[in-house]
């Protein structure tokens, strides 16, 4: 890897180099890397469309890194990864996508995402996108993540978009079983005339699941968000959903929330909040010596944290 | 250290102008400890944001320091060392009390300072400084970290706007020690407080009361505070329990 592939590496996965356990690391729709551990299998599917992840049931504290870079201009692809989470495992899954587009070509990756997460396991997933690079070509990154959670299993996701991605369409959908748990915490920040859209279709379809989807964003400059989430109870369930933006600017935020009740003992929250950064708590931190700018960094930070 | 010279502040009310402030003077000297009361709605509040460049007053000059600060922003004021606790503290999603105490003392805090500086206004430090400065803490707990940050700061002059308001009797009672305190320590800097509380006056070297916008009276504590037993502008402990229940 040149150094540009690596320092998107270290923002996309906190890495400096190799991973412990198991890895595939995906550079310009090759593998520059891969390795299996005696519990997590990685396996190519044919012609580099993507991957089978197999974790044996009972796989314990162990990860698996899948990192995507793409530092070509013009590159496109689509790659499909199923995930098969063992029953009474608990691993942590980081994957994560960084464009450099220095061209003038639009840059693409669609990364499709399925997991089967087995009985009583646990799986927490991180991803994050990152793009950079001064050229005219759109960063585009749209993801789909599909979420089978059997009985009693844990999804924790954690989905972060903070810098550079020009345009991104999100889905990420979910049926849950008895006693399964989805937890969603969403960062998004957009700034320039950049869109993201996050999709959000959750069916809690056994007795005593819960779900509970977060999302936090910020919109700066001319962009535009829309977080769009329908939860269905269609069993007795616990749902919660929420979004907080702050929006500066010229942007615009469009949250459209639905509840969707089909069991009478199926508990559902929404909630959502839009608006600019308080004046007075700009005046607060000024009032300890920040300039409004600084004190504008520090509360986004703090906000998106 | 600070000088108010015939301040007025005046702002537009359906087109027509209502005076808040009007031609209010008077000094702070270096280590005093000023108290000002007054009736609510009188303009002390104003005088706390005008000295802090919150607002800017239509009349008059402030002086800090020897320097004609009028003009100066929020930050620029801060800088010189004029440090404000507001009445209403504000709450911030995602920043917890070790960040704000870091931005209040303007550089990295080890967890052993950032500690000193709760333990300081009666918060056990080890179940506070990871929490964040939201909606999940009360009035009280709010205004001792409102108070910590001004420890933090250690500001030249530290502004205190009514630190009792919205709070219960008993936080109350236990952050009047801390203001002893600060009065027994005061060594470098001078605190002008907002209050009506009986025992904040009593420790005050000085007292003004400003009343309708103007200043109703002024002096040591010794000639001022007679005058105020037994109205609004001194009230006690006992008084405010009974006005709640």
């Amino acid at each position: 890897m040149d150094d540009i592939q690596k320092r998107i590496l270290s923002e996309v996965a906190d890495l400096h180099g190799v991973p412990e356990g198991a890895y595939n690391i995906r550079v310009d729709g090759g593998s520059a890397g891969r390795r299996s551990t005696e519990n997590i299998e990685i396996i190519p599917k044919p012609e580099g469309s993507g991957l089978d992840i197999r974790i044996k049931p009972g796989t314990r504290r162990e990860s698996v890194h899948i990192p995507v870079i793409l530092s070509k201009t013009g590159m496109k692809e689509v790659v499909y990864n199923d995930f098969y989470i063992g029953e009474d495992s608990d691993v942590v899954i980081v994957a994560g996508c960084g464009i450099h587009n220095c061209g003038n070509q639009d840059s693409q990756h669609d990364g499709i995402h399925r997991f089967f997460v087995g009985r009583g396991a646990k799986m927490r997933y991180v991803e994050k996108h990152y793009g950079e690079g001064d050229g005219s070509g759109k960063r585009i990154l749209n993801p789909v993540t599909e979420l089978h959670l059997e009985a009693d299993s844990t999804a924790e996701l954690e989905m972060v978009q903070i810098r550079g991605v020009d345009s991104t369409e999100r889905v990420t959908t979910a049926e849950l079983a008895e006693g399964a748990r989805l937890v969603v915490q969403e960062r998004l920040m957009t700034h320039g005339s950049q869109s993201a859209v996050s999709v959000y279709k959750v069916d809690m379809n056994g007795e005593n699941s819960t779900s509970d989807v977060v999302s936090r964003s910020v919109a700066r400059d001319d962009s535009y968000q829309k977080f769009d989430a329908l939860i269905n109870g269609n069993a007795p369930c616990r749902g919660h959903s929420e979004c907080d933006a702050i929006i500066m600017d010229r942007a615009r935020v469009l949250a459209v929330p639905q509840l969707d009740a089909n069991n009478i003992d199926a508990a559902l929250i929404h909630e959502a909040a839009i608006g600019k950064i308080a004046g007075d708590q700009l005046i607060k931190l000024m009032t300890l010596g920040l300039t409004e700018a600084e004190a504008e960094e520090q509360i986004i930070n703090g906000f998106l944290k | 250290m600070l000088e108010l010279q015939n301040v007025s502040y005046t702002v537009e009310d359906e087109g027509r102008p209502v005076e808040i402030l009007k031609d209010v003077s008077f000094k702070v000297d270096d280590q005093k400890f000023v108290v000002i009361t007054g009736p609510n709605g009188g303009g002390k509040s104003t005088i706390a944001r005008l000295i802090s460049g919150v607002a800017a007053p239509t009349g008059g000059r402030i002086i800090f320091d020897g320097k004609d600060v009028t003009g100066l922003s929020i930050t620029d004021r801060a800088k010189l060392g004029i440090g404000y606790a507001l009445q209403q503290p504000v709450r911030f999603k995602g920043i917890d009390v070790k960040d704000l105490l870091r931005i209040a003392a303007g550089h990295d805090l080890t967890t052993d300072e950032a500690c000193g500086y709760l333990s300081r206004v009666g918060l056990c430090a080890r179940d506070y400084i990871n929490r964040e400065v939201n909606a999940s803490l009360s009035g009280g707990e709010l205004k001792r970290i409102e108070i910590a940050t001004l420890l933090a700061r250690k500001p030249k002059l530290s502004v205190f706007d009514e630190p009792e308001a919205g709070i219960d009797l008993w936080s109350f009672q236990n952050l009047i020690r801390v203001f002893e305190i600060m009065r027994s320590e005061i060594e470098d800097g001078s605190i002008l407080i907002i209050s009506h509380q009986e025992r904040i006056l009593d420790i005050a070297d000085e007292i003004i009361v400003v009343a309708d916008g103007q200043i109703e009276r002024q002096g040591p504590k010794d000639e001022i505070f007679p005058h105020l037993v037994g109205t609004t502008s001194a009230i006690s402990g006992c008084t405010r329990l009974v006005e709640r229940s």
